[in-house]
């Protein structure tokens, strides 16, 4: 039962769905092993921005405060889309590359383990 | 002789007077008296159409005389107790005032606790008002009807009385001019707003066992006496008489939670199955947002009680596990993840504050770095992995504010669809790895911080769908605007005076100018 209410066939009003979202989708991006960023990044991102874009005009707007920011060599980092292992292709735009609404991107750039090996 | 009386401006009461001296009315009488007929059967319309919420949670009730309530208070002792305590209450209230007892705490930091329980809990005793007024609305029993609706003017009376004693403080220190408004509006405040509202959109007896149970009996001292005790160890004597004040009430709840829970397992078995999983539910949600305690009493106040660590110990494990030793006879059990706070234990309140530390310029009170001195303690009280992990954050970020570069998050953060805390929390058997769990309803992707919360949305999907997520809100243009700016002033947060650092702040201006004049009475 998707809920208990009064009314036998109550549906609820979906707060988040994509078209509220003026045509951007959320995307959630987390650098693993960096808890100085407490969590996953939440942005409204146009579907057709390009991945490279992505990495190279908006994440260092973030991410650059951190010292390892600098040191990441990216042909070495990892990606998961979904939970899933993922290449991305750095041309095509988020949706090509098969980010949708609320995805969750994640990436490990090894070697890099934050502030003293502390994961921050 | 039975005679009408009119009275200016109370209207017309009925006496019964006889030749003789008017015989007094026992305590059981009057109890009988003031109950009857709160137990009406209705005569031409269905009982279901009259109370409505009693029938669709499934609970199955066989004899709702089985339920004796368990104070019998009359409405005139209730309203004796109550003033006495109000009078002593306001009387302190008056010397604080007039003895400036503000400039008596401990450090101007201690106050930033007092606009987290004004901003966060206080409305929330305002809903728990309404939540038991809807119980006593709805149950069909007299003795519950009269005890929730007693309580329910308890609730308002501490939401009262916390106003008036935390608006002394308002005259003297920013961030609690609007905590009505910011409790609807501002991001972190939406965690234990959204506790209160799932509670009271539930049925009466899921809300019952929500707060009349899982919050009243097994989690409040969590809330309240680290508040309470913390205000006594910081010199704010206002706040420790509002919790004395409310104390001999928090009995009388926690005796009603547990009747009231005993007697719907007492009713049917099939209750039992349904009770285990409310209490579930609510032992997650309540233990999610005493994630603000465990930072208040490991972060916030200047002079520390205990840690979040020995609270938990002392108030959860020890009691609660007394309380579920009771419960087994019933079939129940301990709630489901109740393993996972012990994993969190020696983190939890540093990820919290981590999160307040970075988001700081969002937030309605201010912020700063732990000591070394309290790092130390900090050390002392999580061991050898607080300094592994934590330590060199806290060292780089004073780095970075001495560099004059301070550390801000200008990024929003994801949060969970239930709790609606920043997902933050990271894997119950990995403190370096951030938990992430997920759902695909109806197509549409839904995230969560925990198994605890996950379960909770898979149980009623529907519910938790329309949750108001504040990230998302702002996404979609609905608080205020796109900026930082537009989005404080549509949350009523004073730019520079209510949000950002301790340091530099008009609080730290006021608690300094104070520290000087007595600086110069003593010298």
């Amino acid at each position: 039962m998707p809920v208990k209410a009064i009314a036998p066939d109550y549906v609820g009003e979906v707060k988040d769905s994509v078209d509220r979202f003026h045509g951007n989708i959320v995307v959630y991006v987390n650098w693993v092993d960096h808890l100085m960023f407490c969590s996953a990044l939440a942005f409204p991102l146009p579907p057709d921005m390009s991945f490279g874009s992505l990495l190279s005009d908006l994440l260092p707007q973030y991410y650059g405060l951190h010292p390892d920011w600098a040191r990441i060599d990216w042909a070495q980092a990892r990606w998961e889309l979904d939970r899933q292992p993922f290449t991305p292709d750095l041309e095509k735009g988020l949706a090509a590359n098969g980010v949708g609404h609320k995805s969750v991107l994640r990436f490990t750039t090894p070697g890099l383990t934050g502030i003293d090996g502390s994961c921050t | 002789m039975r005679m009408m009386i009119i009275l200016p401006f109370i209207g017309i009461i009925e006496r019964e007077t006889t030749m003789n001296v008017q015989k007094k009315i026992s305590l059981k009488d009057r109890y009988r008296i003031l109950t009857r007929g709160l137990d009406w059967e209705t005569s031409y319309q269905p009982m279901g159409k009259v109370f409505p919420d009693v029938g669709f949670e499934g609970i199955k009730i066989r004899n709702w005389d089985d339920f004796n309530d368990p104070f019998r208070l009359t409405m005139d002792a209730y309203w004796r107790f109550q003033a006495e305590k109000e009078r002593k209450l306001y009387a302190v209230l008056d010397s604080f005032s007039q003895n400036n007892g503000q400039t008596a705490i401990t450090d101007g930091r201690y106050v930033n606790t007092l606009k987290l329980f004004l901003t966060g809990i206080s409305p929330d005793e305002y809903m728990a008002h309404r939540g038991f007024a809807h119980v006593g609305r709805q149950i069909p029993n007299a003795g519950l009807r009269i005890s929730a609706q007693m309580q329910a003017l308890d609730e308002l009376r501490h939401a009262q009385t916390q106003i008036h004693t935390i608006g002394q403080y308002n005259k003297h220190f920013s961030g609690l001019h609007s905590f009505r408004r910011m409790h609807d509006r501002v991001w972190y405040l939406s965690v234990p707003k959204s506790f209160f509202d799932d509670a009271v959109t539930a049925g009466p007896f899921e809300y019952m066992v929500a707060i009349g149970f899982s919050f009243e009996y097994v989690l409040t001292n969590l809330l309240f006496v680290p508040f309470m005790s913390g205000a006594a160890y910081n010199g704010d004597m206002a706040t420790v008489t509002f919790g004395f004040s409310a104390q001999s009430d928090e009995a009388r709840h926690m005796t009603l939670g547990l009747e009231a829970i005993k007697f719907i397992l007492e009713q049917h078995e099939d209750n039992v199955p349904i009770v285990q999983h409310w209490i579930d539910k609510w032992f997650w949600r309540g233990y999610r947002v005493l994630t603000l305690v465990a930072m208040m009493m490991d972060f916030m106040l200047p002079r520390r009680i205990m840690s979040w660590k020995d609270a938990w110990d002392i108030y959860f494990n020890d009691a609660g596990g007394a309380l579920f030793g009771d419960l087994a006879r019933y079939g129940i059990t301990l709630p489901k993840y109740v393993d996972v706070p012990a994993k969190e234990v020696n983190r939890l309140s540093t990820e919290a504050w981590s999160i307040f530390y970075q988001y700081t310029h969002a937030a309605a009170f201010h912020t700063w770095l732990p000591t070394d001195q309290e790092m130390d303690w900090l050390s002392a009280s999580y061991g050898p992995d607080w300094d592994r992990l934590y330590r060199p954050r806290f060292l780089h970020w004073r780095q970075m504010e001495k560099e004059g570069h301070r550390y801000y998050n200008n990024a929003l953060p994801q949060l969970c669809q239930v709790c609606q805390i920043p997902m933050a929390f990271t894997e119950p058997d990995d403190p370096t790895r951030v938990a992430f769990r997920d759902t695909v309803y109806r197509g549409e992707r839904y995230h969560f911080c925990s198994d605890g919360c996950k379960n909770i949305f898979d149980h009623e999907p529907e519910k938790y769908v329309q949750a108001w997520l504040p990230v998302h809100q702002i996404f979609q243009g609905n608080c205020g605007g796109a900026s930082l700016d537009q989005v404080l002033d549509w949350y009523g947060i004073e730019k520079g005076v209510d949000n950002m650092d301790y340091a530099g702040s008009p609080d730290e201006r006021t608690w300094k100018e104070w520290e000087a004049m007595r600086g110069r009475v003593a010298g």
